[in-house]
């Protein structure tokens, strides 16, 4: 069955695609009351509240898909302040024409990853406009921190070492091989990172900042975390994880992958005496595995790249679409 | 290590004062990604040549491309570099924003089925680039003959550079070049030999990969100190004498060469290439485009040349950055111009 607009004008058409399609995916007390508002228990500790969007094209893509990566946006962005992710919620844009079963598939790999990260998906909407098939997806999502957690972005302290979860720039070459039509053994790195932090914090490290490096790669990250502390980061060429494949296609391409987006991989910043604890627990966890201390934080501004010819180059922040060169 | 080795050789150069030119805007930009721009002594002035296919090309290029836009049933595409470069009176990102017709590709290859897709709209395709570039365009045009589609038609801005180093080499300001490998593996390294034999210059074909880089350099720095003329193929794993023939070939049977305006430089005398008779239907006017409209000040026509500096030009940074670029090197992210003022302050 194709979703017509009459799926989201409110009746009952609007009520059997809730039923059959969200709620039985999606089940849980809070959800299971279908209420027009969640009513949620009471919350012991700072309640953290982050909001994200997702548009990607196309919807399934080699280690993911748009379901997937809206639970797991959200999520990584209440990791990324030290807080234990806890409810989201879920709105769809649907366009006319979009087959049921499409509909399904997504819900159900929101479902497995919801389930996987340990939130529940107690709320929702959905909208139908005219369109081609597509499918838009918004997730608001509420974790709870300590009182005394002060991880944040101007939190970087001259001293500090910079730890890269993994790889980078897998998920942005990834999508672009697939609209490209490329064949390749590229897979997003998409995933839920939320219990590999909540995996460092409980081994009571003071970690000071965390970014998940999505859009705009590790430079444009790293520059935003430099510019809110005040501080420079000094990253090391050769020790920056780079996926073979990534690099032969980001070369072919023009791209780097400094300014290519994941979504399954961190910077943290941590005091550099807490460095190689960080690293032993990050790799024995399932999306750490190849982490690595990749820099520095200084006293000054900006972020440098350490050549492997031993000279310093400034690193740029991501500048307009990251398309690739023409010539 | 022998990276290391040659990396110092280059830092610790105590020869005489050289001015080198990279022509190419790929090793521009590559030469500051490795860090090896970094490395250089005082004594060595590294300054970019016209190998930017965006930053040479005239106003009124671009002024046609909008004007298409604003036609009904037209859409421009172009490389999306192209986008942001300023026209006379605006850049195809502002005529987009203005309800122009005007988007990017990744690759003109994909224009081929959207054409198909589309048969009510006529694609205006930016054929923009060197010899790089012009082997896949003439197989584009190839294939929408052959396929019998007729709503995609090309204004061509396609260059060849012996005749742009010609003329840099005819005002004998430059101690070296390094010669662009990605050219050199469609001409082959002939043409450049030609060159450096008739002016008596120092020339090295370089790849861009950080130890390529660095052994084209080395040599350049050598072979140029010691005022050494000829030509040095430091890409040979690539880079034959006599090219790619089949991609020459069918270059040959799509365009045939033309005069082309250079954006600072003017008219150069068969350094265009435009479509043939035989092609001719696929032809969005490209042929006389020759105006080219610099704005008052902006010194892109002797920053190309190496004349100049970016940070010479009294509207570099001010008036004239990447998000708002007066000038069009400082437009792609390979203009010199648009490296220069977003690697400021490399410390």
């Amino acid at each position: 069955m194709k979703i017509a607009l009459r799926h989201g004008a409110g009746g009952e058409e609007t009520s059997q695609l809730i039923h059959d399609i969200f709620a039985s995916h999606f089940q849980n007390e809070i959800l299971n009351k279908m209420e027009d508002a969640a009513v949620l228990p009471k919350i012991d500790g700072a309640p953290v509240f982050t909001s994200d969007s997702f548009v990607v094209e196309p919807l399934f893509f080699p280690g993911g898909d748009i379901g997937k990566l809206s639970v797991c946006g959200t999520v990584n962005d209440l990791a990324c302040m030290g807080a234990k992710p806890l409810y989201l919620t879920a709105s769809f844009i649907l366009e006319t024409g979009l087959e049921t079963e499409t509909l399904e598939k997504v819900v159900a790999s929101m479902a497995a990853t919801a389930e996987e990260a340990g939130v529940k998906i107690v709320a929702g909407d959905t909208k139908v406009v005219e369109g081609n098939g597509g499918v838009y997806i918004n997730t608001a999502g509420i974790g709870v921190r300590p009182a005394a957690c002060n991880i944040s972005a101007a939190n970087l302290k001259a001293g500090d070492a910079i730890i890269l979860t993994g790889t980078l720039g897998d998920h942005h070459a990834t999508i672009l091989t697939q609209r490209l039509q490329m064949e390749t053994s590229l897979q997003s790195d998409c995933a839920p990172l939320n219990h590999m932090v909540q995996a460092v914090l409980d081994a009571g490290v003071d970690v000071h900042a965390i970014r998940d490096i999505t859009r705009g790669g590790l430079a444009t990250v790293a520059t935003e975390l430099a510019e809110a502390s005040g501080c420079r980061i000094n990253l090391e060429e050769e020790k920056l994880p780079v996926n073979e494949a990534v690099k032969g296609l980001s070369g072919i391409l023009g791209l780097d992958p400094l300014t290519m987006g994941n979504e399954g991989k961190m910077l943290m910043a941590v005091p550099h005496s807490e460095a190689e604890k960080v690293l032993a627990i990050l790799q024995s966890t399932k999306y750490g595995k190849d982490a690595v201390v990749a820099g520095e934080v200084t006293e000054g501004t900006g972020v440098y790249l350490l050549t492997a010819l031993g000279s310093y180059r400034k690193v740029l922040p991501l500048r307009g679409e990251g398309l690739p060169r023409i010539c | 290590m022998r990276e290391k080795e040659l990396a110092a050789f280059l830092q610790q150069y105590k020869g005489r004062p050289l001015k080198l030119m990279e022509v190419c805007g790929t090793h521009t930009s590559a030469l500051y990604r490795t860090g090896l721009r970094q490395l250089l002594p005082e004594t060595i002035t590294l300054v970019s040549g016209p190998g930017c296919p965006v930053c040479v090309t005239p106003t009124s290029y671009i002024d046609k491309l909008v004007e298409y836009a604003f036609t009904p049933g037209c859409q421009v595409m172009t490389f999306g570099d192209m986008l942001a470069v300023p026209g006379s009176k605006m850049s195809l990102a502002e005529a987009r924003d203005q309800g122009g017709a005007a988007d990017f590709f990744y690759s003109p290859e994909e224009m081929l089925e959207k054409a198909k897709a589309q048969p009510e709209t006529t694609f205006f395709l930016a054929a923009v680039g060197f010899e790089t570039t012009a082997p896949v365009w003439a197989t584009v045009i190839k294939m929408a003959a052959d396929n019998n589609i007729k709503n995609l038609k090309f204004l061509t801005a396609l260059k060849t550079m012996p005749q742009a180093l010609s003329f840099l080499c005819s005002k004998g300001r430059i101690d070296g070049f390094l010669c662009p490998g990605h050219v050199a593996v469609i001409t082959g390294s002939e043409p450049f030999e030609k060159l450096a034999e008739a002016y008596g210059e120092t020339m090295v074909i370089g790849g861009f990969s950080q130890p390529q880089l660095l052994r084209a350099m080395v040599r350049l720095v050598l072979e140029s100190g010691k005022g050494h003329a000829g030509l040095w193929n430091e890409y040979p794993s690539v880079v034959k004498r006599e090219g790619n023939a089949a991609a020459q070939k069918m270059v040959d049977e799509i365009f045939e060469a033309g005069d082309a305006v250079w954006r600072g430089i003017g008219l150069l005398p068969g350094s265009g290439l435009y479509l043939k008779e035989k092609y001719k239907e696929f032809d969005a006017g490209s042929r006389g485009l020759n105006e080219d409209r610099i704005p008052p000040g902006c010194l892109c026509s002797r920053i190309v040349l190496g004349d100049a500096l970016p940070t010479q030009c009294p509207h570099f940074g001010k008036r004239c950055t990447p998000e708002h670029p007066v000038g069009a090197c400082m437009v792609s992210s390979e203009g010199t111009c648009c490296i220069t003022y977003r690697e400021g302050g490399t410390t």
